[in-house]
């Protein structure tokens, strides 16, 4: 064996600790495909189970949606930058290749847009690769191929080819990162026919909705909140509570209609209380969806409280934010007690991180819109 | 300035027919004789009538471009050899992902190339079905992209433990055609990056034609392009790519060896753009008229008839072969002029592949809009 051939991620054997049990899969598998053989079969950490309600942090309910539906499918695969004995850089993965081998979790070469090109043809192949794009920020490399291919894809070949591609970006701010690792770069993929964008806000909506990302036949493009990777909550087991591209009310209330994804749901969680103990009843909606978006939610909590404030971390101007605001405007026009407002990152490039808590909307800017939407 | 054919060629480019049509027995075509002595005549005869019909369908698409029935063409005279050669080595299981230029690979994997001038007349993105089509995938308009495509198909192929079992009759491998032009593209270095490091059963087959529309290869590479593919731990080939038989037995032996597991290849085949870029280029503005000529002595077509003739072919093949041509242009022309204009539902068909409530929304506003000014607009 060549020092070429020790092969990518797969250098450094890797050893089985106490307690687990079978030979540790892959170690001495070469880097290439061609081997059938070193796809292990008994995972080095423990399962999540399958039943029941468990606690999890958002990364790790991540990381058993994609361990589930890897053992659900075998044309699953996971692609990316250091996701393999790492676990990728947040850890989603953690695990995934000592499970699942080598040749189902490519930790690939440092470039995206081979990792989203070659999807696409393992795509053509019959395969579901789910892509990590490790920042945000670092998506761009990536974009001619998302746009140009991957999103076209389906149609240029009149319906006779699927795309069954999951890219995944951690997105958002809130990290102390440096620069390109704290962006939001949604509305270039949401301003583009043939992809699907959804961003999960729960422990709960991450386990299901990498599933069903994963189960679509199209492209998705799926937006990790990842400064609420380390924040636990419950994690139904069972069932998915609602279809992957639904909107929900997760606080009702009845004088304004604060509406987000990701991050932001938390902060305009935070802002309905604070509204609460000044007097006015805030509705929360999780939009969870950026495109298609689910707008009859949207629509009938505006109905009921004529005002909506759309909060994001991404800059404001041609955002999905003003999509929504324009939206809303056309379907609930005679609802509407104020204009839609926007609360939003600046239009700016995202700042030196000990400047980001100004950037980014927190309560008392959403607050502030509030206040703006209930003087009307 | 681009170099002239007798500047191009080194002395370890493959060439098994002189352009004279000599047959060359020494030095770096020595070891491919066994692939060429193993055609039959009737391949032979084959290759041929594959670049003549496919050189008048060139003539008759240009043509038509010029009436106004297509929007663009895009010429693929004096590439005959170099895709000819290559399309007839690769075996049905193969997959092949395609430029935008390589009518005759097309037409050698049996589609219909009306599919192609459908898509230079503007009444579809595709064109063809590559499930029924010998796995010969959609056109590629952006330079280099599907070099990426084809990479990850090929991991499929080892993923499924399709190559490298050591049967060549069911091993399967990919060939990805791209030009000089995309070599200078990142995708087409990932691409070269991750068939190296998946070692995937993987043929690039560079037709350079010297010209990236008016930007010379000279200006693109300080080295032979073949010699590229070694810095990736790739090994690379140079052959005459005006030679239909260095074509047809260097992608043979090469896209065998790829899908026996010895990983990917790459062949650089030199060639000439004998027409414009596309029918809205201009050649006469960048290129010397000697170059052109230079290349023009060297054609694929007339070389093979010269070796053909020595053999044995006779007038009555030629002039059966030429009409064959005339008759595929002639079907091709009537086809062309009866194309209608595609339905408004293709805009938002396929746009996904499952339900989506935009497009369905805004596919029934269309027509409740188109409805609306009475009649069948």
């Amino acid at each position: 064996m060549t020092e070429l051939d020790a092969g990518i991620g797969l250098s450094a054997p890797v050893t089985n600790g106490p307690g687990t049990h079978g030979p540790a899969t892959n170690t001495d598998a070469p880097h290439h495909l061609g081997s059938r053989a070193d796809a292990g079969t008994t995972p080095r950490h423990p399962a999540a189970p399958e039943a029941g309600t468990v606690q999890l942090p958002l990364a790790k309910a991540l990381n058993a949606g994609l361990q589930r539906a890897m053992r659900n499918d075998p044309k699953v695969l996971m692609m990316g930058e250091d996701i393999g004995p790492l676990g990728g850089v947040f850890r989603v993965t953690e695990g995934l290749q000592a499970e699942f081998g080598a040749r189902r979790v490519l930790d690939t070469p440092l470039a995206e847009s081979a990792i989203i090109g070659s999807a696409i043809g393992l795509a053509m192949r019959g395969y579901r690769p789910v892509c990590e794009i490790q920042f945000d920020g670092f998506i761009f490399p990536g974009f001619d191929q998302i746009t140009s291919q991957l999103a076209k894809m389906t149609n240029r070949h009149e319906g006779q080819v699927q795309m069954p591609v999951v890219i995944r970006v951690p997105y958002g701010g809130h990290i102390g990162a440096v620069e390109h690792h704290q962006e939001s770069p949604e509305a270039y993929f949401a301003h583009t026919p043939g992809l699907r964008l959804v961003s999960p806000s729960t422990p709960n909506d991450a386990y299901w909705m990498i599933q069903e990302a994963i189960a679509s036949n199209d492209p998705v493009m799926f937006f990790e909140p990842k400064s609420r990777y380390w924040h636990k909550g419950p994690v139904d087991l069972e069932a998915s509570a609602v279809p992957l591209h639904s909107s929900r009310v997760v606080r009702a209330g009845t004088e304004v209609t604060l509406l987000g994804h990701g991050a932001m749901v938390t902060v305009l969680l935070q802002a309905a209380e604070l509204a609460a103990a000044e007097g006015t009843s805030v509705e929360v909606i999780d939009l969870r969806s950026l495109s298609p978006i689910d707008y009859a939610p949207i629509i009938r909590s505006v109905q009921k409280t004529g005002r909506l404030v759309v909060a994001s971390e991404a800059p404001g101007f041609v955002s999905v934010s003003s999509e929504i605001a324009a939206t809303v405007t056309e379907k609930a026009f005679y609802s509407l007690e104020a204009p839609v407002l926007r609360v939003t990152g600046f239009d700016a490039p995202f700042p030196p991180a000990k400047l980001e808590t100004i950037y980014l909307p927190d309560a008392d800017r959403v607050l502030e819109a509030v206040d703006r939407a209930m003087a009307y | 300035m681009a170099q002239s054919a007798d500047q191009a060629m080194a002395a370890d480019t493959v060439q098994l027919l002189s352009a004279d049509g000599v047959l060359q027995t020494e030095g770096p075509a020595a070891d491919y004789l066994p692939l060429v002595e193993g055609l039959s005549d009737e391949s032979l005869r084959r290759f041929h009538r594959d670049m003549v019909v496919i050189r008048r369908f060139d003539v008759e698409a240009a043509n038509l471009q010029r009436q106004g029935q297509l929007g663009l063409w895009v010429p693929s005279t004096g590439q005959e050899a170099a895709q000819v050669g290559s399309a007839h080595a690769a075996r049905d299981q193969d997959h092949i992902f395609p430029a935008y230029r390589e009518h005759s690979v097309a037409m050698i994997r049996g589609v219909d190339v009306l599919g192609i001038i459908q898509l230079l007349r503007g009444t579809t993105h595709g064109g063809w079905n590559p499930a029924e089509s010998k796995n010969f995938h959609l056109y590629t308009l952006v330079i280099a992209s599907q070099t990426l495509h084809a990479t990850g198909y090929a991991m499929g192929i080892s993923l499924d433990g399709l190559s490298g079992t050591g049967d060549p009759r069911t091993d399967e491998a990919v060939i990805v055609y791209l030009g000089d032009g995309a070599t200078s593209q990142g995708d087409f270095n990932e691409a070269l990056v991750f068939a190296a490091s998946y070692q995937t059963p993987q043929l690039f087959f560079v037709q350079n034609n010297h010209w990236a529309i008016s930007v010379p290869v000279s200006v693109q590479s300080r080295i032979p392009l073949y010699q590229r593919a070694s810095g990736f731990g790739i090994p690379g080939i140079q052959i005459d790519g005006n030679d239909v038989l260095a074509s047809y037995a260097v992608t043979a032996r090469n896209l065998d060896a790829a899908r026996a597991g010895e990983g990917p290849r790459l062949i650089e085949a030199l060639t000439y753009r004998i027409g414009a870029h596309t029918s809205s280029d201009d050649p006469t503005k960048y290129r010397q008229d000697a170059e052109l000529q230079s290349w023009l002595a060297r054609d694929p077509i007339a070389r093979f008839e010269t070796w053909l003739r020595s053999r044995g072919a006779d007038d009555a093949f030629f002039a059966d072969i030429a009409q064959e041509a005339e008759d595929f242009a002639a079907d091709i022309r009537a086809r062309t002029v009866a194309l209608e204009t595609p339905a408004t539902d293709k805009i938002f068909d396929h746009v996904y592949s499952e339900p989506h409530p935009v497009t369905a929304e805004q596919k029934q506003w269309l027509a409740n809009y188109e409805a609306s000014f009475g009649g069948d607009s």
